[in-house]
C-alpha cells in the first residue's frame, strides 16, 4: 500500500504520522444514543424496514445491557466508564460524491498524506481500494471492474440498497446483536464499512482494501464488514485503520464477519494504527472490535493476519467457527505496546466439524509501561472428531516496566483431539544488541532487527506491500524505546 | 595500529585484566593464550566495547584515535571486528539480512557506496566460499539452530564480509574437529593480508599450526607473563601453562 519515499520520511520525522485533521463539512448527529438517532441514521441510509427493526432490536439490548451495567469486565485493561450519551454516532462529509471524480479534493488528499491512493490506476498495483472516512465510504475503486467477475465490493450501505437478499441473509450470522456489548451497539448504530461478495468459482485477482479513517471530533466509529465467499472462491482482503491526534478518547466499535461456504478461502489481513494517545496516555482510540469468521462449507479456510500498533486499549478476539468438515482456521498476530496502550488480544477457534484445524500464533511486543495480553480460546465440541489445534504464543520485553500476560483457554469435549500449546516470553538481550553492534549495527536499528526477526512468521503471511508497512510502522513505533 | 597501554578491566567488582601492554602493526599476527580465567576473553571483550567489560585504568588508541571513547558500533566501523567465542542467536532474523545491515552501517559511514539486495548477493555468494559453505547457509536464521562448527564459520564468514583492519579472533577453533578447524584457519588464512592484523585468542597449540603467527604472548592472571615467537606455542605443548600460573598465583577470573 504506502511505499513512497515520501511516506517513509514522514513516517521517520513524527512519532505518529496519520495524526493530521481533515477540514471539510461535516454532517453530524447531536452527541446521545437513543431510538430517534438510530431512526435517523436508517432514514439517512434509506434503509429498508427489516434492517431499522434490527437495529431498533441490537439498540433495546444495548440499553439493557448498559442498564444492568453488563460492560465486558474480564479482559485485562482498564479505563474510566465510558458515557454513551457524549458520542456523536454519524458524521459524515456533507458532499455526496456519485464517483470519484466528485469526491471531495481534501477527502482524497488526507487519503493520499497517508499514502493510498484511490486512484483507478491503483489497479496496476494490484489493490482495489474501499475509503470509509468517518461514518461513510467516500469512494471504492474498480468497482465495475469486478463487477465483471461478479465480485460485489463497496460499502455497506451500497450493497443495503443492492443486494438486500444477500445482506439480509447474512447480516448478523455469524456475530449476532446479541453476541456482546459493544456488537450491540455497533448492530444499532452502525453507519457503514465494507460489503463483498465473491461468487461460486471465482479467485478475487486483487487484494481488496477497505481504509478507515476518523477524522470528526467526538466521534465514534462504528463500521460494520462482511464478507462472503461463495463455494471455491477465494480472497484477501486488506484493512487499514489511522485516525488524527486529540486529547479525548474516541470509541471505535467494529463487527466484522465471514462467512466461507464450500472449498472458499478468505484471508483477512488487519494494519492497525488508530492513535495510539500521548506519552502519558492522554487521548487515543478504544479499539473494541468484535471479528469473527465462520467456516460454513466443507474443506473451507479463513486465515486472520493482524498486526496491532495503535489504540490506546485494543479489545479484539478474530475467532473462527470450524463448522463445515476439515475446515481451516488460522490466526497470526504481532500486538506492540508501547507508552500507557493496553492490549488484550488474541482469538478464539470453535472445533464443531470434522478433521477441522486451527493455527495460532501470536507475538506480543511491550515496551516501556505498556500492557500485553494473550487471550485465546480453542474449543472442541463433541462430533468434531480429529480436530487439531496447535497455539504458540510468545512475549517480548522491551525495558523493565512493561508487562506481557498470557491467558489460554482450552475445552475439549473429543478425545480424539490433539492440541499443542507454547508460549515463551523473551527480553530483547544485551548480548544481542551488543552482537549487532559489533557488526557496525546502531542500537536502534539492532533492536528493530531482533523485533523483526520476531515477528517474522506472521509478517510472512502478509501480502508483499503490507508485510513492508508492518515491518516500517514498527520501527517507527519502537523509535526511542530502546531498552 | 593498535596500542594497548596499562590496560585494567573488570567484571562486576572483579579486575580481571591487571595492566595489560600490547602493540601490533599493520599486517601482523598475534596469539594470545592461557590458561581458562586468565582473562583472555576479558581482553577481546573489552576491545570490543562489551558494556560488562569495565575498564577502571589504562589506553588503547586504534588507528591513532582513542578506542574506548566510541560507542561498539563505531569500533566495528572503524575496522574492528571481533570473532566470538559463543556468537548469539537472533531468531527469525537472515545471517545475509543481517550482514547486509552490517556492512551498509559500516559502508555508509565511511561515505561508501551502500549496497542493494542484488548487489549483496553476488558479494555473500563469493565470500560463502571462504568457508566451505553454500549460498543457502547464509539464508538460514543468525546462529540459530547452528552447530558448533558452523557457528566459527559464520563468524569467518561475517569477517570476511567486512573486511576488517583489526580481527580479534575469540577462540575461534573451541569445540571443533579437525575437519571444521582446518576450513576455520583457512578461511583465517585467505583473510590474512599486509594491511590486516589479527589477535588470535586461543587455549591451545593446535590452531597455531595451521595460522602461523608472528608474535605469541602468554596470558596469565590478567597479565602478559611472556612474549616471544611461534616457537612458544610448542613449548606450551610441551609443558602447559603450570609454571606460570604458580609463579603468578591463582587464575584471575575465579
Amino acid at each position: 500500500m504506502t511505499t513512497s519515499n515520501e511516506v517513509v520520511q514522514q513516517a521517520a520525522a513524527q512519532e505518529y504520522k496519520y495524526g493530521f485533521i481533515t477540514d471539510i463539512e461535516a454532517e453530524s448527529t447531536p452527541p446521545g444514543l437513543n431510538e430517534d438517532i438510530v431512526r435517523w441514521i436508517s432514514a439517512k441510509k434509506e434503509e429498508p424496514e427489516w434492517l431499522l427493526e434490527w437495529r431498533l432490536r441490537a439498540l433495546r439490548h444495548f440499553l439493557t445491557l448498559l442498564e444492568k451495567e453488563q460492560l465486558p469486565a474480564w479482559a485485562n485493561v482498564s479505563y474510566p466508564p465510558i458515557n454513551f450519551q457524549d458520542i456523536i454516532y454519524y458524521s459524515a462529509p456533507k458532499s455526496r460524491p456519485e464517483s470519484l471524480e466528485e469526491v471531495d479534493p481534501e477527502i482524497l488528499e488526507t487519503y493520499r498524506k497517508l499514502g493510498i491512493s484511490l486512484d483507478e490506476q491503483k489497479l496496476l498495483a494490484g489493490v482495489a481500494v474501499d475509503a470509509v472516512f468517518d461514518s461513510v465510504s467516500v469512494a471504492t475503486t474498480f468497482k465495475t471492474e469486478l463487477a465483471k467477475q461478479g465480485i460485489i465490493f463497496g460499502s455497506f450501505s451500497d450493497a443495503v440498497r443492492e443486494h438486500p437478499d444477500l445482506v439480509r441473509k447474512y447480516l448478523g450470522s455469524v456475530v449476532p446483536y446479541t453476541d456482546n456489548f459493544y456488537a450491540s451497539l455497533n448492530a444499532a448504530v452502525f453507519t457503514d464499512g465494507s460489503f463483498c461478495y465473491i461468487p461460486k468459482g471465482v479467485r478475487c485477482p486483487v487484494d481488496l482494501t477497505t481504509y478507515f479513517r476518523i477524522n470528526a471530533a467526538g466521534t465514534g466509529q462504528f463500521e460494520r464488514t462482511l464478507i462472503i465467499a461463495d463455494d471455491d472462491s477465494y480472497v484477501s482482503y486488506l484493512e487499514g485503520c489511522s485516525a488524527p491526534m486529540r486529547d479525548e478518547n474516541q470509541l471505535h466499535a467494529a463487527v466484522v464477519e465471514l462467512v466461507t461456504e464450500e472449498n472458499a478461502e478468505i484471508k483477512y489481513s488487519t494494519i492497525q494504527n488508530w492513535y495510539p494517545g500521548d506519552a502519558n496516555g492522554k487521548g487515543g482510540i478504544y479499539n473494541f472490535v468484535t471479528k469473527r469468521g465462520r467456516c460454513e462449507g466443507r474443506n473451507s479456510k479463513i486465515s486472520w493476519t493482524q498486526v496491532e500498533t495503535g489504540s490506546a486499549i485494543t479489545w479484539k478476539y478474530p475467532s473462527v467457527i470450524l463448522k463445515g468438515d476439515n475446515s481451516i482456521g488460522e490466526f497470526y498476530s504481532v500486538a506492540l505496546t508501547k507508552g500507557h496502550q493496553q492490549a488484550d488480544t488474541g482469538t478464539k477457534m470453535v472445533h464443531i466439524g470434522k478433521n477441522t484445524r486451527s493455527t495460532i500464533i501470536s507475538k506480543g511486543i511491550s515496551a516501556e509501561h505498556a500492557e500485553n495480553t494473550y487471550r485465546g480460546q480453542v474449543k472442541v465440541m463433541p462430533n468434531a472428531d480429529n480436530a487439531r489445534n496447535i497455539t504458540r504464543c510468545d512475549s517480548l520485553l522491551i525495558g523493565d516496566q512493561c508487562g506481557a500476560h498470557t491467558t489460554p483457554y482450552v475445552e475439549v469435549r473429543n478425545n480424539s483431539a490433539k492440541l499443542e500449546h507454547e508460549a515463551y516470553t523473551s527480553r530483547v538481550s544485551e548480548d544481542q544488541l551488543f552482537y549487532c553492534n559489533q557488526r557496525g549495527i546502531s542500537l536502534e536499528d539492532a533492536q528493530a532487527l531482533v523485533i523483526n526477526g520476531f515477528c517474522k512468521e506472521v509478517f510472512s503471511k502478509l501480502p508483499f506491500e503490507f508485510a513492508v508497512e508492518a515491518t516500517r510502522l514498527l520501527e517507527v513505533n519502537l523509535e526511542g524505546t530502546v531498552g | 595500529m593498535l596500542e594497548i597501554k596499562n590496560l585494567h578491566a573488570s567484571v562486576g567488582d572483579v579486575e580481571i585484566l591487571k595492566g595489560v601492554n600490547l602493540s601490533v602493526n599493520a599486517g601482523e599476527v598475534h596469539a594470545i593464550m592461557g590458561p581458562n580465567g586468565s582473562g583472555k576473553s576479558t581482553l577481546a571483550n573489552a576491545l570490543a566495547g562489551h558494556a560488562n567489560y569495565k575498564v577502571t585504568a589504562g589506553s588503547v588508541t586504534f588507528d591513532g584515535k582513542d578506542l574506548l571513547a566510541q560507542p561498539p558500533e563505531q569500533r566495528a566501523r572503524a575496522g574492528l571486528f571481533l570473532s566470538f567465542q559463543n556468537p548469539i542467536e537472533i531468531p527469525g532474523v537472515r545471517l545475509d539480512h543481517f550482514l547486509r545491515a552490517g556492512l551498509n552501517a559500516v559502508n555508509k559511514s565511511k561515505g561508501l557506496e551502500e549496497l542493494d539486495v542484488l548487489k549483496f548477493d553476488r558479494l555473500i555468494a563469493k565470500k560463502v566460499k571462504v568457508v566451505e559453505m553454500d549460498r543457502a547457509f547464509a539464508r538460514r536464521a543468525v546462529n540459530e539452530g547452528f552447530s558448533g562448527g558452523e557457528r566459527k564459520r559464520s563468524e569467518i564468514l561475517q569477517m570476511a564480509v567486512l573486511e576488517p583492519k583489526l580481527a580479534i579472533l575469540d577462540e575461534p577453533d573451541s569445540g571443533l574437529d579437525v575437519d571444521a578447524l582446518r576450513v576455520v584457519s583457512e578461511g583465517i588464512n585467505e583473510l590474512r593480508s599486509p594491511e590486516r592484523s589479527l589477535l588470535l585468542i586461543t587455549h591451545y597449540q593446535r590452531i597455531l599450526s595451521y595460522v602461523v603467527p608472528d608474535f605469541i604472548h602468554i596470558i596469565v592472571n590478567g597479565r602478559f607473563v611472556r612474549s616471544g615467537g611461534k616457537e612458544l606455542a610448542l613449548e606450551i605443548e610441551a609443558e602447559g601453562y603450570d609454571k606460570y600460573t604458580e609463579a603468578a598465583g591463582a587464575p584471575a577470573g575465579e
